[in-house]
């Protein structure tokens, strides 16, 4: 779950990490007021879960007021990466001395956390280790003990800052270390930290996101914010309420398969044959004549669906049930567009009797299946 | 022979009284699996298909010698139930639940390293090795035949895929692992590798990877310095798009890692014959071999 910036800066505020003052604005007219509150020059940020903000006009520094309630107005007219923008921060604007970054994620090599930190910061990590990686300090966690005081410090200390700031700094990456491990965060970053001509240190920054696996554990939280964890179309929301994985493409083939994997595979098959996906579908483990029908229902909802391929591995599945599904789409109008099934495994024959009687073509191949409805999806389109 | 496990490992079920469990179990039982015992706390003195049900995994290895264990609990409960399968020293411990949070996975992963225990997953179908008839495991035996090629994936169905195309072209299987779709797991590939590299009766490898992360670099490099034997590999999701999860929580290109791009051309230098189709594995198995 991706929190907004003001979400990850209520934490923040939370376990006493000093971030710029400001609030949330819905209007121009309330970005004016919450400027006229501030009482300094303020900045006006989209607030949007995607990163390179900056970088479509999504942050605009404002002198006065009124300056802010014309940028809020922009600003909340805009798409960024294709996300309508509901809302803006306003904070002050801060007199920075020096701009660092702090994050703390995960190694999936090391299946350790990773604490992160360079007094280069402003830029993405990304390009910063590009350009210059020996800026970058790395520390990781240590999976019984947690980060620990003096390994803050050490951070702070092998950033290049001393003096009083060793303690300063290093208090930041502790309760960096502190949220992360009370929320489950699986990514945080702080860019910029601010270090301020005043020598205070500040959050401008906050990108905080807590994993989908343990939200269970944080309902408090999530009941707090008022919002859905993860933002859904009708499709998507269906696929999850229904414990189906669903990924919308811009190609016009839909491929419903079981297992992750498999369906990544058959979404690269159709490529090959020189088609375009328009849907990952995964029925999950155990998929039955239910789920196959609720899968080729919900596939059927997106409009670039010009043609449905579905390509079962039967393990644990049933063939002869995912026959009965198909059938039980088809005989209830569902299906629109061409089709094609590919299914392999338990009870295999049963289920090809149930198809062939119905008149719905089989395949015994994914090649043969995949380069089938290529050229189907290419007669519709 | 055969890697992690063979016709002396003896199983318990943890979570054997719910669905999953119950089910899964009777298949392995069919398979030939050496169940010997079965926990649910709270549950002692039930049985399930005949396997007796304990409190604590302590009371069910102390009383039926296990060696092994396979976790159905859900994942709110999953990495405790890993712990305490640690603790007891069952060895492998292979976590079959989708959807543990990773703090816990990362938990249940070093205190397992510290003991010197394999922990298979989360989110596995498991480990099977058909000559042993023995799967502590949710793959469908009957796509798997016995033979010297080790098969490890991050995938289920997409494995079984390969494994019945394998079957079907006369080439069996050492032991077929699943190394679980997760971004952290306790077994990585490159571990796996030098597990199967160990095994004399294992004669080439085939290494099924997907996007996400760089494991699939990291073991491409080390065949590339240490391992002799033929390798074919497998890249699912070259065609998905940065920034989404494809299905498994791993499987998701980040900025401009974890690109099927990258794994594959890392395959190749290492001299792994990389399969375009999952069909092309057993053909190039053939090859090779």
């Amino acid at each position: 779950m991706k929190l907004f910036e003001h979400e990850a800066k209520e934490i923040f505020r939370s376990f006493n990490m000093p971030t710029p003052p400001g609030g949330v604005a819905k209007t121009p007219a309330e970005a004016k007021k919450r400027a006229v509150e501030v009482g300094k020059p303020v900045v006006v940020k989209a607030l949007v879960l995607s990163g390179k903000r900056g970088k479509a006009g999504g942050v605009k520094f404002a002198d006065t007021p009124e300056e802010a309630e014309k940028f809020a107005e922009e600003i909340l007219a805009m798409r960024i990466n294709d996300l309508p923008v509901e809302a803006v921060l306003i904070e002050e604007k801060l007199d920075i001395q020096q701009e660092i970054y702090a994050g703390i994620t995960i190694d999936r090599n090391e299946r350790k956390y990773v604490v992160i930190g360079s007094a280069a910061g402003g830029m993405s990590i990304e390009e910063l280790a590009e350009q210059s990686p020996e800026k970058i300090i790395k520390m990781h966690v240590d999976p019984n003990l947690g980060f620990q005081a003096y390994e803050a410090r050490e951070m702070a200390i092998a950033m290049g800052f001393k003096g009083k700031q060793i303690n300063q700094l290093g208090s930041f990456f502790l309760k960096l270390w502190n949220i992360v491990d009370a929320f489950d965060v699986e990514l945080t970053e702080i860019n910029p930290l601010i270090l301020a001509k005043d020598g205070r240190f500040l959050a401008a920054d906050a990108r905080l996101n807590i994993d989908d696996n343990s939200l269970y554990r944080h309902k408090d939280f999530i009941e707090k914010i008022k919002r859905e964890p993860v933002e859904q179309n009708e499709r998507e929301r269906l696929a999850t309420e229904n414990d189906m994985a669903y990924v919308e493409l811009d190609g016009n083939i839909a491929c419903i398969c079981n297992g992750a994997g498999l369906t990544m595979a058959t979404l690269d098959a159709v490529s090959v044959y020189g088609g375009k996906a328009s849907t990952f579908l995964d029925l999950g483990g155990g998929a039955d004549a239910k789920r196959v029908e609720r899968g080729i229902e919900i596939a059927m909802m997106y409009s670039n669906v010009k043609a449905i391929l579905v390509n079962i591995m039967a393990g644990i599945t049933r063939c002869d049930d995912v026959a009965r599904g198909i059938l039980s789409a088809r005989d209830d109008g569902d299906i629109k567009v061409p089709l094609v099934i590919r299914m392999v495994g338990t009870n295999e024959e049963e289920g090809q009797e149930i198809l062939n009687k119905a008149g719905i073509p089989f395949l015994k191949t994914m090649e043969d299946a995949a380069s089938k409805i290529v050229e189907l999806a290419k007669e519709v389109a | 022979m055969a890697i992690l496990v063979n016709k002396d490992t003896r199983v318990i079920v943890q979570g054997i009284t719910g669905g999953q469990g119950t089910f899964h179990s009777g298949a392995m039982l069919e398979y030939g699996t050496k169940i010997v015992a079965g926990v649910t706390p709270g549950k002692a003195g039930e049985s399930i298909h005949g396997i007796p049900v304990f409190d604590s995994v302590r009371e069910a290895k102390d009383a039926h010698d296990a060696t092994a264990s396979i976790i159905f609990v859900p994942a709110p409960f999953a990495g405790d139930a890993a712990m305490e399968a640690i603790a007891a020293d069952l060895n492998p411990v292979v976590v079959i639940t989708e959807h543990v949070p990773v703090k816990d996975e990362i938990r249940m992963i070093h205190e397992a390293k510290r003991k010197g225990i394999t922990v298979i997953g989360p989110n596995t179908p498991g480990v099977i090795t058909p000559g042993a008839k023995q799967k502590v495991a949710i793959m469908p035996g009957h796509v798997f035949s016995a033979g010297e090629v080790g098969l490890m994936s991050r995938s289920g169905t997409l494995t079984y895929e390969i494994a019945a195309g394998m079957t079907n072209a006369g080439i069996g299987i050492s032991t077929a692992l699943g190394l679980g779709g997760d971004p952290c797991v306790g077994l990585t590939t490159i571990e796996a590798v030098k597990l199967f590299e160990q095994d004399k009766d294992t004669k080439a490898l085939v290494v099924v990877g997907e996007i996400g992360g760089d494991a699939e670099e990291r073991a491409a490099a080390y065949i590339k310095k240490n391992y002799d034997l033929p390798v074919v590999g497998f890249i699912a999701g070259r065609t998905a798009p940065p920034g989404k999860r494809m299905g498994h929580a791993g499987a998701i290109i980040s900025g401009s890692s974890g690109t099927a791009a990258a794994k594959i051309k890392a395959m190749n230098d290492a001299g792994i014959a990389v399969a375009e189709k999952p069909s092309d594995v057993a053909r190039l198995l053939k090859e090779i071999m």
